[in-house]
C-alpha cells in the first residue's frame, strides 16, 4: 500500500485548540487520542485490581489447607478477578488501542461519534466502583463465579446479585456504545480509496470484533436482566419449581460467553498482524485469507457455545454436533497461526520487544489452542471439566495470548503515542519475566487439571502441594514483572530519546506517516490511498 | 471544509449505519429473551431434557400393545428448604404400552406451618419423555399441605405405543419445591 499524505501546514498541537487543562480536560474530551489513553490507562489499573485479587488466590494455594481467607472471600475472588480482568482489563485495552489506532490507520480526523465516545469511556468507572464496593457490604462481593450460574446467582446469592447485574449493564452499555463507534467509524470514515480489501488486518479484526459485540452484549444484558428479575421480583426463568429451567441459563450464557471469547482474541490476531510483517520486514502473508479466516471464526463462534455444558446431560447427538463445530474452528485458526509461521519465514527478522511479546504470544496460544482443542472432544472433556486443565487453557489464550498481543500492541505503538522510545533494557526485562514466569504459573495447572485437581476450590488434597507451590511461586513472579511495566511506561512518558515517526522500519501504514508524538488533531483533511 | 457536499452525504451515510446498529442492538436484546419460549419450543419438539407435557392428556383407546413391557420407576426427592416427606407409594410397574395406570405418592408437611408444593417431574431418558402421558398429575397444580398435614396424592397415567422400541424402562423423577412465597393461596 502507497500512500501519499497531504498535510496541512499548521496541522499540530496549537491548531484551534481550546484545550482545557487538568481534570476538566480528560472529563470533557472528545479527542480519540485522549480516550484512547483514558480507555488503557483505566485497564492497567484493573489489570492490577484483578491481579491483586490473583495474588490472593495464590496466596491461599500456596500451601493445602485453609491458611489466608475464608472459603467465601475465596469465591468472591476468583469471581471478581474473572470480571475485573474480562470486562476491566481485556476489553477496555482492546477498546482503547482501537480509539487511539483507528482513526489514524484509515486517515480519519476521529472516531464518527466522539461524544458517544467520551460517555462509553466514562461509564466504565461507575460500573467498577459498583462492582468493587459490594466488597464492603455485609455480605460481600458475588462469590458466584464471574459465569453466574444460576441457581446459585438466584436462589443461593449473598445479596450481591444486584450489585453485579448493575455493574454489568453499565459495562454491556459501555461496550456496545464503543463498538457501534469502531462499526460506524470503519464504515464510514475511510480515507478515500481505502477499499475494505486494502484496510489494515488490525481494523479489520475491530471491525468483525465491533460486530459481535453489538450481537452478543445487548444477550448478556438480557441475562443478567433474567437473573435480578428472578432474585428480586419472582419470576421463575432459571427456577424449576416455576416452571423455568437452570440448564436455560448456561444455554443462553454461553450464547454471550463464546463469542465473547473471540471478542478477546480476534482484535489480539489483529495486532499481531501488524507487528509480524514489521518485524519480518515482508508483507503479511495471505492477507484475504487472514480476513476470511477472521469472518469465519466470528461466524462459528456463535454455533459452539455447549460445548461448555457437556456434563448437563445433553443427547449425544448435541454434543457431537457441538463437538464438530468446535474442533472446525481449529481450521481458520490455523490459518492465521501458519500465515503468521509464513510472513516470518525468510523474512529479516529482528527481536524487538514488540516482536518478542507476538513470537511469544504464536507459541504461548498455540499451546492454548492445543489444549482447547483436547477440551474440545467430549469423552474427555467429561474428565478435564471444571478442573485446572481448563483454568490453564483459558489463560493461556487470555494472558499469554489476548494480554501478550496488547503488549506487544503497547510497546509497538508506545513511541507515537509519547514520541519517545522507551528503555529498551526495562522492556526485555518486562518481557523475560513475564515470559519465564506465566508459564512456570499455567503450565504446571495443566498436570494438577489432569491429576484431578477441581477449580474454583480454595484447599486440594495433598498429592497436589508441590505443583500448588510453583504455581503460585510463577505467579508471584508475573505479578510483579508487571510493575516493571509500570516503571517502564511512567519514565517514556517523562522523556527519553526522541521517536521518529516511523520507528520501525519495517513498519508500514499511516499511523507512521504522522510525527511523533501523533500531533493532537490527525488527517483533518484525508489521505489520498492508491 | 472544502467540499461541504461530501461532509453531509458522509454524516448521513453515519446517521444511516448508527440506525442499523441500534436496531440491531435491540433486536438481540429481545433475542435474548425470545430464547426463553424458544428453548421450551425445542425440549417440546425432541423432548430433550426430559421435560414432560404440563397439561393432561386426553385418554387414548388405541388398545394396549400386551406383547411388549415396559418397566417405570419412581424416585422423588425434596428441593433444599422444604420440610416435608415425600415419596411415590410404590417403587415400579410394569405396564404395556397404551395400558392406563393409576399410582399415588404419599407427601407429609412435616413442619408447623403451612406450606405450599410444588412436584416438577422429569423423565430418564429425555427422548422418552413425549411418549409419558399423563392424565392426571398432582404437578398439574400447587399442593398446599397445613402444619402435620399430610397426603396421599393421584397419577394416572400410560406409556404411548409409539415408544422407541429399545427403551425398555423409564424413570419418572418428580423434585418438590416450596412455592409458598409466590403462591396465592
Amino acid at each position: 500500500m502507497t500512500t501519499e499524505v497531504i498535510h496541512d501546514s499548521h496541522q499540530g498541537d496549537e491548531h484551534h485548540d481550546h484545550k482545557m487543562t487538568g481534570f476538566k480536560r480528560w472529563l470533557y474530551t472528545t479527542n480519540h487520542k485522549d480516550i484512547g489513553s483514558m480507555y488503557l490507562w483505566f485497564s492497567f489499573i484493573m489489570l492490577l485490581i484483578g491481579g491483586a485479587m490473583a495474588m490472593v488466590i495464590r496466596a491461599e494455594l500456596f500451601q493445602p489447607g485453609l491458611q489466608i481467607i475464608e472459603p467465601d472471600f475465596f469465591n468472591q475472588m476468583t469471581t471478581v478477578h474473572g470480571l475485573i480482568m474480562v470486562f476491566g482489563a481485556i476489553m477496555p485495552a482492546f477498546t482503547g488501542l482501537a480509539n487511539w489506532m483507528l482513526p489514524m490507520m484509515i486517515g480519519a480526523p476521529d472516531m464518527a461519534l466522539p461524544r458517544l465516545n467520551n460517555w462509553s469511556f466514562w461509564i466504565l468507572p461507575f460500573a467498577f466502583s459498583i462492582l468493587l464496593a459490594s466488597f464492603f457490604m455485609e455480605s460481600g462481593a458475588p462469590n458466584f463465579g464471574w459465569t453466574f450460574y444460576a441457581p446459585l446467582s438466584t436462589t443461593y446469592s449473598n445479596g450481591s446479585t444486584a450489585f453485579f447485574v448493575f455493574a454489568v449493564h453499565i459495562m454491556g452499555i459501555s461496550s456496545i456504545m464503543g463498538a457501534i463507534n469502531i462499526v460506524v467509524t470503519i464504515m464510514n470514515m475511510r480515507a478515500p480509496g481505502m477499499t475494505y480489501m486494502k484496510m489494515p488486518l488490525f481494523v479489520w479484526t475491530f471491525f468483525i470484533t465491533g460486530y459481535l459485540l453489538i450481537a452478543v452484549m445487548p444477550v448478556l444484558a438480557g441475562t443478567v436482566t433474567m437473573v435480578l428479575t428472578d432474585t428480586y421480583f419472582g419470576t421463575t426463568f432459571f427456577d424449576a419449581a416455576g416452571g423455568g429451567d437452570p440448564v436455560m441459563f448456561q444455554h443462553i450464557f454461553w450464547f454471550f460467553g463464546h463469542p465473547e471469547v473471540y471478542i478477546m482474541i480476534l482484535p489480539a490476531f489483529g495486532i499481531i498482524s501488524t507487528t509480524i510483517p514489521t518485524f519480518s520486514r515482508k508483507q503479511l502473508f495471505g492477507y484475504s485469507s487472514m480476513v476470511y479466516a477472521t469472518a469465519s471464526i466470528a461466524f462459528l463462534s456463535f454455533i459452539v457455545w455447549a460445548h461448555h455444558m457437556f456434563t448437563t446431560g445433553m443427547p449425544l447427538f448435541g454434543e457431537l454436533f457441538f463437538m464438530y463445530c468446535t474442533m472446525l474452528i481449529s481450521v481458520p485458526t490455523g490459518v492465521k497461526v501458519f500465515n503468521w509461521a509464513a510472513t516470518m519465514w525468510r523474512g529479516a527478522i529482528s527481536f524487538e520487544t514488540p516482536m518478542l511479546f507476538s513470537v511469544a504470544f504464536v507459541v504461548l496460544f498455540t499451546i492454548g489452542g492445543f489444549s482447547g482443542l483436547m477440551l474440545a472432544l467430549t469423552p474427555v472433556d467429561f474428565q478435564y471439566h471444571d478442573t485446572y486443565f481448563v483454568v490453564a487453557h483459558f489463560h493461556y489464550v487470555l494472558v499469554t495470548g489476548a494480554l501478550f498481543s496488547i503488549y506487544a500492541g503497547v510497546y509497538y505503538w508506545l513511541p507515537k503515542w509519547t514520541g519517545y522510545m522507551y528503555s529498551d533494557a526495562l522492556s526485555k526485562w518486562h518481557f523475560w519475566c513475564s515470559l519465564i514466569s506465566v508459564n512456570i504459573l499455567f503450565f504446571p495447572m495443566h498436570f494438577l487439571g489432569l491429576a484431578g485437581m477441581p477449580r474454583r476450590i480454595p484447599d486440594y488434597a495433598l498429592q497436589f502441594a508441590d505443583f500448588n507451590k510453583w504455581v503460585s511461586i510463577g505467579g508471584f513472579a508475573f505479578g510483579l514483572s508487571q510493575l516493571i511495566f509500570l516503571a517502564l511506561l511512567l519514565k517514556c512518558i517523562k522523556g527519553g530519546k526522541k521517536a521518529e515517526a516511523k520507528p520501525w522500519d519495517g513498519a508500514d501504514g499511516l499511523e507512521w506517516t504522522v510525527a511523533s508524538p501523533a500531533p493532537y488533531h490527525t488527517f483533518e483533511v484525508p489521505p489520498k490511498i492508491k | 471544509m472544502d467540499n461541504a457536499p461530501g461532509k453531509n452525504k458522509q454524516k448521513q451515510a453515519i446517521n444511516n449505519t448508527i440506525k442499523k446498529l441500534v436496531v440491531l442492538v435491540f433486536a438481540m436484546f429481545g433475542f435474548g429473551f425470545a430464547l426463553v419460549p424458544l428453548y421450551d419450543v425445542f425440549c417440546d419438539i425432541t423432548g430433550l431434557n426430559g421435560k414432560t407435557s404440563t397439561e393432561a392428556a386426553s385418554v387414548k383407546d388405541a388398545g394396549v400393545d400386551s406383547e411388549r413391557t415396559v418397566t417405570v420407576q419412581f424416585i422423588s426427592r425434596t428441593a433444599q428448604g422444604i420440610p416435608w416427606q415425600f415419596e411415590p407409594m410404590i417403587n415400579e410397574v410394569k405396564v404395556h404400552p397404551g395400558e392406563m395406570k393409576f399410582v399415588k405418592f404419599y407427601a407429609k408437611n412435616q413442619s408447623m406451618r403451612d406450606i405450599v408444593g410444588q412436584a416438577v417431574p422429569s423423565v430418564s431418558p429425555g427422548r422418552a419423555a413425549n411418549y409419558f402421558q399423563k392424565i392426571e398429575c398432582f404437578c398439574f397444580n400447587h399442593q398446599p399441605l397445613k402444619a402435620n398435614e399430610e397426603v396421599e396424592m393421584a397419577l394416572q397415567f400410560y406409556v404411548d405405543e409409539e415408544l422407541p422400541e429399545d427403551v425398555s424402562t423409564l424413570t419418572l423423577s418428580y423434585t418438590l419445591y416450596d412455592v409458598t412465597e409466590k403462591s396465592d393461596s
